[in-house]
């Protein structure tokens, strides 16, 4: 199975990770789907809602990496998606940057939609990576809404 | 000795990012941590939502430790 995950400081380039998928799946894969995440300039539901200055990411070296990998690994049991890319930065981030990709590549498009937004969700609940928000009114920890707990529940369900 | 690790406000509570205790076993850890930090700070590490990890595999309860082992203290994780 051909996924990657990496954990950095620096920005990335979509349109060159993208390449590479499209290389390494030339044929195979019909579809790639890419989700990326970007920073807010508020964050009303996991956040205090004033203007954020900083979003700072912290992550443990090793267990990260292996905490997504098993995200991966769930994914590819369910769906036949051979080809994952997902890159995470860490570090001091602001408003408009790109904080995380999701690439996937499959035979169609049904599970390659399917298995990046399942990675999504379970990167929000069982990642190994904590935010901090730095906004007018302090800094706070962000915790993890209850609206992403019933997201990545749903997956749980029968039928899902 | 093993190695403590702290992440997030957990780091912030106890102004460091680790520490080195003598235990045999994680509820010895945090005897020794309680020698270290004020009550309010041992309440936090201590705190329902913290999981442990040792050398990085999640664990419950009261798993034994040798030498060189690293005990994570993690907070709850907000990813993605």
């Amino acid at each position: 199975m051909n996924t990657k995950v990496q954990i950095q400081d620096a920005e990335f380039d979509v349109a060159r990770i993208y390449q590479e998928l499209r290389e390494e799946s030339a044929g195979q894969a019909g579809a790639i789907v890419t989700f990326v995440g970007l920073v807010r300039e508020r964050n009303e539901i996991a956040g205090d809602g004033a203007a954020v200055d900083t979003l700072t990411l912290e992550h443990y070296p090793g267990m990260t990496e292996r905490s997504i990998a098993a995200i991966l690994e769930q994914a590819q049991s369910r769906w036949p998606v051979p080809w994952i890319r997902v890159v995470h930065r860490v570090g001091e981030l602001t408003p408009s940057e790109q904080i995380v990709l999701v690439m996937v590549g499959s035979a169609h498009r049904e599970a390659a939609f399917a298995a990046a937004e399942f990675i999504m969700d379970y990167l929000k609940t069982d990642a190994v990576l904590w935010k901090r928000e730095r906004t007018g009114l302090g800094q706070t920890w962000l915790k993890s809404t209850a609206q992403d707990a019933v997201r990545a529940e749903k997956w749980r369900q029968p039928g899902s | 000795m093993v190695s403590v690790k702290f992440f997030a406000q957990l780091r912030e509570v106890t102004g460091t990012e680790g520490v080195q205790v003598n235990a045999l076993d994680l509820d010895g850890v945090f005897i020794e941590l309680a020698k270290l930090y004020p009550e309010e700070v041992i309440a936090q590490l201590r705190g329902d939502n913290v999981r442990v990890a040792i050398n990085q595999e999640l664990v419950n309860g009261n798993p034994a430790l040798t030498a060189g082992d690293e005990v994570a203290l993690l907070p709850p994780v907000t990813g993605g």
